[in-house]
C-alpha cells in the first residue's frame, strides 16, 4: 500500500508504471484496475480556470489507509496505490490516481471503485474553484459516483 | 482540567475566522458543547467532526489532549 499527497503536477501513467516495477508479486497479479480523476474546466454551468485543493494533513493519510484496509478485508487484492494532488491545480491536470493490483479482475474493479467512492466521501480534501470571471467559490459537495 | 485543540478547515475556517485554537475546560464535554463554547454561530447542519483524526458524532465527549476538527463536507477526488 502506498499513499502519497503531492503538491506538484504528476503523470499518473508514469507513476503507475514506476510503482508496478517495484512490486514483488511473483506472477500472482492477473488484473490491474486504474482510476484517474482529472480537473474539468467547467462545473455547475460555469467556466473554471483553476482550483485549489486543501486537506487535513495527517487525517487524510489516516483515512485513506483505513479505506484501503477495509478494501483488503472485502476483496483479495495484492497491492494499492493512491496519489492525490493538493495546492493549485489547472484544468486537465490529474487530481487523483488509484490503482489496484489483484489476482482477478472482479476484485481489482470492485476494490478500485470502492476506494475511490470512499475517498470521495471520507478523505478530508476540499476544492476551491476559481472561475474565468475570477470569482472564487468552495465546491459544496461531490457528485454521485452512481449513474 | 482538560485542554483540547480545535481546528477548522475550508469554508468553515473562513466563516469562523480562525484555523486553530486551544481551550481548557474544568470537565469533559461533548464536541457540540465545545463548538458552542468556542463560537457564537450555531454549528452548521452539515458539519463533519473529527477527534484525533477519526470521525465522531456531535455527542462524542472529548478527553484531555484531544484535537477536535470541524469541517464542511469533503470534496476531494
Amino acid at each position: 500500500m502506498t499513499i502519497r499527497i503531492v503538491e506538484t503536477v504528476f503523470d499518473p501513467f508514469l507513476e503507475i508504471q514506476h510503482f508496478q516495477t517495484q512490486l514483488a508479486l511473483n506472477g500472482k497479479c492477473g488484473a490491474t484496475s486504474i482510476f484517474i480523476g482529472t480537473m474539468r474546466d467547467f462545473n455547475d454551468g460555469d467556466d473554471v480556470r483553476a482550483m485549489t485543493l486543501e486537506h487535513y494533513d495527517g487525517m487524510t493519510q489516516k483515512q485513506l489507509a483505513k479505506i484501503i484496509a477495509t478494501a483488503k478485508e472485502k476483496w483479495a487484492i495484492l497491492d494499492e496505490l493512491i496519489i492525490h494532488r493538493i495546492g493549485d491545480i489547472l484544468p486537465n491536470e490529474p487530481i487523483v490516481v488509484i490503482s489496484v493490483w489483484a489476482m482477478h479482475r472482479a476484485e481489482a474493479f470492485e476494490a478500485c471503485r470502492y476506494i475511490m467512492e470512499e475517498l470521495k466521501s471520507h478523505a478530508p480534501f476540499w476544492k476551491r474553484e476559481i472561475l474565468t470571471s475570477n470569482e472564487s467559490r468552495w465546491v459544496l459537495k461531490n457528485t454521485s459516483g452512481k449513474n | 482540567m482538560i485542554t483540547i485543540t480545535l481546528r477548522y478547515f475550508a469554508s468553515l475556517r473562513e466563516q469562523v475566522g480562525r484555523s486553530k485554537e486551544t481551550f481548557t475546560f474544568s470537565h469533559t464535554l461533548s464536541v457540540v458543547d465545545v463548538w458552542q463554547h468556542a463560537n457564537s454561530m450555531p454549528l452548521p447542519e452539515n458539519t463533519l467532526i473529527a477527534v484525533n483524526m477519526e470521525y465522531v458524532d456531535k455527542l462524542y465527549c472529548v478527553c484531555d489532549g484531544d484535537e477536535v476538527a470541524f469541517f464542511p463536507p469533503v470534496t476531494g477526488g
